[in-house]
């Protein structure tokens, strides 16, 4: 389980999270919408201790990401994190990018990595493709590579940063297709997204972020159905 | 019809004197480069504010003329009562005057691989050192390669200042040729080819790695 309270972020002057509470608890599908600069994707790289926060806690399974003596490194094996742009490691082939966290963090020898990132890269759709180099594949199939890698470590949680963001419009629906798998798995997702249809979709719970605030949060067919919140409203008329 | 009283003893004694501007080269280039990451990670990691000590000793080291700095070196080395011979002043001396450069490349090398792939790879659960080690540091050479050559080239032509400290290396030999023989222009023109017979393999083999890496990337 994910535990958010009372999490505040800033960056110089601008807070970016004001008092954010929010609990995910396993096997949940949460899609969080909103305006740029409306702290979504701060909050994502809070829970996987890439950034600090200000105050408050953020606890995985029992574990406060920002204390004192957290073995983060340890924490972001259970944590799973893909990121808008692909972050491919243009050095490695595919099959190279997917095993080096497995073998080097999770200490598996090269035969079981190997396993591993085959049968993950084959899940996404790039078993063809295990001896390319990223420059080779198109911005979808580096992004479903970034996935394999990511669920080679085997996380509990996935956190998804507006991945489809910097593909062209025809290459969204692969990448989303792979989402939509992972969820039908039981996955633990949180996904960043300006895909409303596919919030709508897959989400059990859609958490909508304005100004660094969680102005809403309710299932899919209540949120987007019968909005409260003004901004709320404003923000699916201006993206319908 | 060409005449020249340059014997083969004389060509042997020139090919010590490039074996000795190969030893000095080689010696300088692992020596500097080892210490320049070792400086270059240091500055990159510690900001601008924290390495300026750093800095500023490397900025003399690339600002003052070699000459001055193996003169320097030598009277210092006296003076400290160390005993070093020419050969051993002249390595610690363009070692250093190496690794201010190389530091320069490293550092810049490091920056330019992009935030997001590094935070990527910590995002994996990666530690600072594997990240260094496994993605840092090939993304970097990869960068700082065609700097690095051109580092080494002209370590191997500035190590000829040596002979100032006495060491008979590829140049000196030359001039003592020159002296003996009075053939200058010959004596200096084999003198340059020998120079750019040890330097070509160098800058091919940067080439080659370069052709190597560049489908991938």
């Amino acid at each position: 389980m994910i535990e958010i309270e009372n999490v505040r972020k800033s960056f110089g002057q601008l807070e970016v999270l004001k008092g954010i509470n929010l609990t995910v608890p396993k096997g949940e599908v949460l899609t969080v919408i909103g305006g740029s600069g409306s702290g979504k994707s701060t909050l994502l790289t809070c829970i996987n201790g890439l950034e600090t926060i200000d105050s408050g806690r953020i606890v995985v399974d029992g574990t406060d990401v920002h204390a004192k003596g957290t073995d983060l490194n340890k924490l972001r094996r259970k944590l799973g994190i893909v990121f808008q742009q692909f972050n491919a490691f243009p050095h490695l082939t595919v099959l190279e990018n997917v095993t080096l966290a497995p073998r080097k963090v999770l200490g598996l020898s090269k035969a079981e990595a190997d396993a591993i990132a085959v049968k993950q890269l084959t899940h996404v759709g790039l078993g063809d493709k295990l001896k390319v180099y990223p420059s080779r594949l198109s911005g979808g199939q580096q992004q479903r590579m970034a996935i394999a890698r990511a669920l080679a470590m085997s996380p509990d949680y996935m956190l998804f940063d507006e991945v489809t963001s910097a593909l062209d419009p025809q290459l969204v629906g692969e990448v989303l297709d792979t989402l939509r798998l992972l969820a039908s798995e039981g996955m633990t997702m949180i996904c960043v997204t300006h895909e409303m249809k596919f919030a709508r979709e897959v989400s059990d719970r859609v958490a909508f972020f304005h100004k660094g605030v969680m102005a809403e949060i309710a299932p899919p067919d209540e949120l987007f159905g019968a909005p409260k919140d003004p901004d709320l409203r404003q923000f699916l008329a201006a993206t319908h | 019809m060409f005449e020249t009283a340059l014997s083969w003893n004389d060509l042997a004694f020139l090919a010590q004197g490039a074996a000795m501007t190969l030893a000095v080269t080689a010696v300088s280039v692992a020596a500097g480069t080892v210490l320049g990451i070792l400086f270059g990670v240091l500055r990159f990691q510690l900001g601008p504010y924290w390495a300026a000590p750093l800095t500023f000793v490397l900025d003399i080291f690339r600002s003052v003329p070699l000459l001055i700095q193996l003169v320097l070196g030598n009277a210092l080395q006296s003076i400290m009562r160390l005993g070093w011979g020419p050969f051993t002043t002249s390595c610690v001396v363009l070692s250093l005057y190496t690794a201010a450069y190389c530091t320069e490349i490293v550092r810049g090398g490091i920056g330019a691989v992009p935030p997001t792939t590094r935070r990527a790879a910590r995002s994996l659960g990666l530690t600072w050192f594997q990240d260094m080690r496994y993605i840092v540091f090939p993304l970097a050479t990869r960068v700082s390669l065609p700097a690095w050559i051109g580092l080494t080239l002209g370590v191997m032509k500035d190590s000829a200042l040596v002979l100032w400290l006495g060491l008979i290396e590829l140049l000196r030999a030359s001039q003592i040729l020159v002296t003996r023989l009075q053939e200058p222009l010959f004596i200096l023109i084999i003198c340059g080819a020998i120079y750019f017979i040890i330097s070509f393999p160098v800058a091919r083999f940067g080439g080659y790695l370069e052709k190597r890496w560049s489908p991938n990337d």
